[in-house]
């Protein structure tokens, strides 16, 4: 079983994330569990969401502690969460940031640094970068297809929306699938 | 059997959609679930035929309940921790007027101090009301056991409400994969609903009526020998369900792994997950546990529990409510019916207010429960005490 665990801020669509990765999971085969870190949820505040994936059914309903992946909406979180808590040297870090820093990333993990902000900006307008996160995510964790993901954003948002957001996560895909960042 | 990944609350709303209900009353307040906005837009987009009122307060989405149920409706209501308190009078007149009403209870814990997260103590405060309760382990548990209950409120043996809990957030906000039954297959399993009796005006009855001390009593004895009796309705109609879709509920209780367990551990709801999990480690270390899961609280399977656990040399409960000044109300009833037994039974209350467990807390109570350290709260921070 691989767990991934999601920090945001509320509205930044981190629940989407952790449940549109779920599915995409799911329609490639995987048995998949996603699901809220329950706190007060508010705008801004930080959130956290979950997602398991085994070939095997589920039942563990623990929060997640020590995950082998993770990504970060908003790396100013990092200042007050320790969003790497629990991860180890194999794990994959996935960071929404314009600069790179130097993390206190345990030794070995793999980190992806990616501006999904401005990846959003350019494609869907908007600075909402779930869905360029689940593309980096998909490329660097292999849990996922580029088409699957296509499936659940299409599922989820309509028309012009599902293009949009698919087309940010399809650029950032292919920016980690290439070694770009 | 075909696999869909959806959150636990639109699992459950989709599932009553196919139940039937010809009528649905609720308060969407906070702490609400996703279920009844969920039916509120299936009704509205025409995919069931149902009266949907909006009420002003629990209080009167469970007495519009029962005003349809005794007109001769098949209702639906959901609710959760406050808005279950706040139906209290109703929920015991329910029962009492013996209207098999089908209820989700998305578990939540009771203020104050103020929660919304997840604990047992809501569905656990009505366990005298007289309705039936089933307690679902994972979301799939939450679909089939909707379907299950109408079968066996309907039942004119029976004429009970019934309460089907399945742990708030936990569940309630989970994606996870669920099948969703065909709505042939569950047209077949239900049928329409026909009423024992109704209220018509053409040949007056009148439910809920004043008892004088000379017909109160036997109405209880009545309504407690009808709870008895739904035991042997849910074997049956649980075994139907395994015939119709694959999934077994004959059983009120579930062992796993309990046959050559020395430790058990008896637990109700989504615990039983992480649980199996923790014993399957335990038991890679040679550690011999096992789990009791009790999926129907009431009736209480006594004699079952009794007899699952008569080999084990230690039981230890898991509680996610308290009855404040005695113990969890699980551990209680475990109790009374390993009385006599002299096995051990030590009761852990863990989990309140939304407190996350996890394997490792499995494998503590364990360990406690091997020292004989037990009837206590686990989990305390020491340092807010």
């Amino acid at each position: 079983m691989k767990e991934l665990r999601i920090h945001g801020r509320g509205g930044q669509g981190s629940v989407t994330a952790a449940e549109l990765i779920a599915t995409a999971a799911f329609a490639g085969g995987s048995y998949a569990q996603a699901f809220p870190a329950f706190g007060v949820e508010r705008r801004g505040a930080p959130v956290q969401a979950f997602v398991r994936f085994s070939n095997e059914k589920i039942r563990l309903r623990s929060q997640i502690y020590e995950p082998d992946y993770i990504i970060v909406q908003d790396s100013t979180l990092i200042h007050s969460v320790n969003v790497f808590s629990g991860m180890s040297g194999e794990g994959i870090a996935i960071i929404n940031t314009e600069r790179k820093k130097n993390y206190d990333l345990p030794a070995g993990a793999k980190l992806i640094v990616i501006d999904a902000t401005q990846i959003a900006l350019e494609e869907i307008g908007l600075p909402i970068t779930n869905t360029a996160l689940m593309g980096a995510f998909a490329a660097a964790s292999e849990e996922i297809t580029l088409e699957a993901l296509k499936g659940a954003i299409e599922e989820r948002f309509p028309g012009k929306l599902a293009e949009t957001n698919f087309a940010a996560a399809k650029r950032a895909y292919s920016m980690v699938a290439e070694g770009a960042v | 059997m075909t696999l869909q990944i959806m959150e636990g609350s639109i699992a459950v709303a989709e599932t009553v959609r196919l139940c039937r209900p010809q009528v649905i009353s609720a308060y969407p307040i906070t702490p609400q679930t996703h279920i009844v906005e969920g039916l509120a837009s299936i009704v509205a987009d025409g995919r069931l035929d149902a009266e949907y009122i909006c009420v002003d307060s629990e209080f009167s989405a469970l007495s519009c309940c029962i005003g349809a149920s005794a007109a001769g409706s098949r209702v639906y209501s959901a609710t959760t921790s406050q808005g279950l308190a706040l139906m209290g009078e109703v929920v015991f007149n329910a029962a009492g007027m013996r209207l098999p009403i089908v209820m989700s209870i998305a578990n939540r814990a009771i203020g104050a101090p103020l929660s919304i997260w997840n604990d047992q103590q809501d569905s656990i405060m009505m366990r005298d009301s007289g309705w039936l309760q089933f307690y679902a382990e994972d979301n799939q548990e939450a679909v089939d056991l909707h379907i299950l209950a109408y079968k066996i409120c309907e039942d004119h043996d029976i004429l009970l409400p019934a309460f089907v809990c399945f742990d708030g957030f936990i569940l309630s906000h989970v994606f996870e994969p669920v099948d969703i039954p065909s709505s042939d297959e569950v047209d077949k399993f239900l049928g329409p609903f026909a009423p024992y009796q109704r209220l018509d005006v053409k040949d007056p009855i009148s439910f809920g009526m004043y008892a004088t001390p000379e017909y109160y009593l036997e109405f209880r004895y009545e309504h407690d020998l009808a709870v008895y009796r739904a035991a042997d309705a849910v074997s049956r109609y649980g075994k139907a369900f395994g015939e119709m879709f694959g999934r077994d509920y004959a059983a009120l209780v579930e062992g796993y792994k309990l046959e050559d367990a020395d430790v058990a551990i008896v637990a109700m709801g989504s615990i039983c997950g992480t649980t199996k999990d923790a014993i399957d480690e335990m038991r890679a270390e040679g550690k011999r546990v096992g789990l009791l899961k009790i999926r129907c609280f009431r009736p209480f399977p006594s004699t079952d529990i009794a007899k699952a656990l008569a080999h084990v040399n230690t039981i230890a409960v898991l509680d996610k409510n308290v009855s404040l000044g005695a113990k969890g109300a699980v551990a209680i009833e475990v109790k009374e019916a390993c009385y006599g037994s002299c096995i051990p039974v030590y009761d852990y209350i863990l989990g309140l207010g939304g407190r996350d467990v996890c394997k490792q807390d499995i494998k503590k109570i364990v360990e406690l429960a091997e020292k004989g350290t037990g009837d206590m709260f686990y989990g305390l921070r020491e340092e807010l005490l």
